[in-house]
């Protein structure tokens, strides 16, 4: 394999950092997978395909089952029915140390008895590499995540971000084939958090080829690192897909509300229009216009999604939709003021740009919003894809 | 603070520091009466017999007997074999109760753990009912196999002390050791796991290192203890196995020989406290509370 091969978005890659990626990128399969904890069922019916080189998050609220997917992809948990794939293998029986991936937990899990590129040699001296390579190898690993100069620090020695670091380079280090990484970012503070966070979005522009399954409860990190986002919640998957167009287009209720705020406004269709891909609700005694969901038909209720940043007070060229809400709060964040108001009922929330005269509580004020920004969901049968 | 308030205090603490020497008198007359003379007697009478100057001609002689130079190598021996042997069956029963659990393993770390509330010659008692010539094992195969006499006859020698010791004494490995196990983040096996380790090798290079506090402190007590066994010992009567302990026995109860009694404990107590003087070191040096003994 060519260093050319490896160039992305006008970035070569250096040969030494070509070398510790997968020759080839492997998909991650779930099919069908179960797991069972004493007789009650954690993960159900779990189907998932992580495709080649991306970048997949698992999110979902605790107990949702998505640590379990993540290791029964490891090997610590036997499915009890399904089959779990990593490429075409079929590795559902096979034991953790035969499946050839990489893992990063949330506590590092470093072993504190050995220096630092001791620890990245674990891997491959469980692996009886060559000690040459392994030195070769050990120095790479460092070298990308930046803690060459702490090989022979022992962890106790280094910070939560440091340890963070390592970890990540004892699991490249064995160049495997996927790399699991379980809550990475949850030990650490959130400057390091975002630092962090860059570091990986860069490491995997760096090795495009390697594909990565990330567990995190956190829809920032979701939104920012990964290629496509599953959200499961009690043991199923309710929702998967592009994380961009599963922000924007929530497939039901919880996906909207977990990925992201969402304003939800209770609406019915009335009219289906341009040739079924809009439609106009109707909302109190208003009328509104969203994108239509494909379940749904006119005299249906159902709710209309949009998100507070994408409702504004000034009316732009293409907004279709106003509203008239009365202000109930004003929270200034710093770098931007949250709104909510109240109408029909429901309470409404925006975010914008700091004001330097913000609108006080009782004060009507005029609400505007894209029918290209609102999306119609399913009120029913929207817990489950 | 003003100086004014020095005196006051300095009183006050001076009250207090020789009401506390007062309070300490009692007892440290009670240890000294109780447990220091007694000590210091034994002593005494090592180094100056029934009477006489103070010399180490006693001890001299004393080293010079076989019997003495055998139950020093005896008592050795037994001990670190018996160590070993507890370390060993410690380790491999902590990696069971740990790593591969199974229901009831808790109550069998329990049920091991009552060994220690039990008196040690019970044990081999025990042991006699079942290995004895006489035992359920013997009598059992001499039934089966229509023997004329005991295929089982390790029970009264040096390996019959030995595994009695064995028994009583891995609890004093095994509850240090599930200590230091239950410390060792599960998170660090299962990373060690997907990196491609196998069993062997996470015991060997990420289980042990772990445990190696517990097991030097574990180790060190045992070594202690059977340094100074004497119920086994004394109950199984293994045939030409005498250690320091019995050795003061024979000397003092069945010969009389006070003072060679009084020179073979001092020995004792020496070994003791150098064994004693290990096992705090082990204990500070690595932790006890990594050590599960603090």
């Amino acid at each position: 394999m060519t260093a050319s091969e490896f160039a992305l978005e006008g970035v070569q890659r250096t040969p030494a950092r070509a070398a510790l990626a997968p020759a080839a990128g492997t998909g991650i399969g779930f099919e069908g997978v179960s797991v069972a904890y004493r007789g009650a069922t954690v993960l159900q019916d779990f189907s998932l395909r992580v495709p080649p080189g991306e970048i997949v998050a698992l999110i979902g609220p605790s107990g949702s089952g998505k640590t379990t997917a993540l290791r029964a992809i490891a090997g610590f948990v036997r499915p009890v029915q399904g089959r779990v794939r990593i490429g075409e293998r079929d590795v559902t029986a096979l034991p953790p140390y035969a499946r050839d991936i990489g893992m990063v937990v949330q506590n590092y899990a470093l072993f504190p008895h050995m220096r630092v590129d001791e620890n990245v040699a674990f891997g491959l001296r469980a692996r009886r590499s060559p000690e040459a390579l392994a030195s070769e190898r050990i120095r790479e690993c460092l070298s990308m995540v930046g803690m060459l100069d702490f090989a022979r620090r022992y962890p106790r020695e280094l910070s939560g971000g440091q340890q963070q670091r390592v970890a990540i380079a004892r699991a490249l280090a064995i160049r495997p084939q996927v790399l699991l990484l379980d809550e990475p970012l949850s030990a650490l503070d959130a400057q390091i958090r975002r630092n962090m966070l860059d570091e990986l979005a860069r490491l995997h522009r760096e090795l495009p080829a390697l594909t990565i399954l990330y567990v995190t409860h956190d829809q920032t990190e979701a939104l920012t690192l990964a290629d496509r986002i599953a959200i499961l919640r009690d043991g199923r998957l309710v929702a998967y897909g592009p994380s961009q167009a599963l922000y924007r287009r929530p497939p039901n209720r919880f996906a909207a509300e977990f990925l992201g705020r969402a304003n939800l406004l209770p609406v019915s269709v009335e009219r289906i229009t341009e040739a079924g891909r809009m439609a106009s609700v109707r909302f109190g005694d208003g009328r509104l216009q969203a994108q239509r969901h494909p379940q749904l038909h006119v005299g249906d209720d159902c709710l209309l999604c949009i998100r507070p940043h994408e409702v504004s007070l000034a009316p732009p060229a293409e907004a279709h939709n106003s509203l008239t809400a009365t202000v109930q709060s004003v929270v200034w964040q710093g770098d931007l003021h949250s709104i909510a108001l109240e109408m029909e009922d429901c309470i409404l929330r925006l975010v914008c740009a700091p004001m330097r005269d913000p609108p006080r509580p009782g004060h009507p004020l005029e609400l505007h919003f894209s029918a290209q920004d609102s999306i119609l969901i399913p009120v029913d049968h929207g817990e489950h894809v | 603070m003003s100086s004014a308030a020095f005196p006051v205090a300095g009183t006050s603490a001076g009250r207090a520091g020789s009401g506390a020497g007062l309070w300490i008198a009692p007892p440290l007359l009670l240890l000294a009466g109780s447990f220091f003379y007694p000590l210091a007697f034994v002593a005494g009478q090592a180094l100056m017999g029934d009477a006489g100057p103070p010399t180490l001609g006693h001890f001299g002689a004393v080293f010079r007997t076989a019997v003495f130079q055998k139950a020093v190598v005896h008592t050795i021996e037994i001990a670190l074999a018996a160590s070993a042997g507890c370390l060993v069956l410690g380790l491999i029963f902590a990696l069971i109760l740990t790593f591969v659990p199974f229901p009831g393993a808790r109550v069998l770390a329990r049920l091991i753990d009552t060994f220690i509330a039990l008196p040690t010659f019970l044990v081999a008692l025990a042991f006699t009912f079942v290995y004895g010539s006489a035992g359920i094992l013997n009598a059992s195969l001499m039934d089966l196999l229509h023997l004329p006499l005991p295929p089982v006859d390790f029970l009264y020698s040096a390996a019959g002390v030995i595994l009695a010791e064995v028994t009583v004494y891995t609890p004093f490995i095994l509850r240090p050791l599930l200590a230091a196990f239950s410390l060792i983040e599960s998170a660090q096996i299962e990373v060690a796991s997907s990196l491609g380790a196998g069993p062997w090798r996470i015991i060997r290079q990420i289980i042990l290192p772990a445990a190696l506090p517990a097991l030097l402190a574990g180790g060190s007590l045992c070594l202690l203890l059977t340094v100074n066994e004497f119920g086994i010992v004394m109950f199984i009567g293994a045939k030409g196995v005498i250690t320091l302990p019995l050795l003061v026995y024979d000397k003092a109860i069945q010969e009389f020989d006070y003072t060679s009694a009084c020179v073979v404990a001092v020995v004792n107590i020496a070994l003791s406290l150098s064994l004693y003087s290990l096992y705090r070191f082990v204990v500070g040096r690595f932790g006890g509370r990594l050590a599960g003994l603090e």
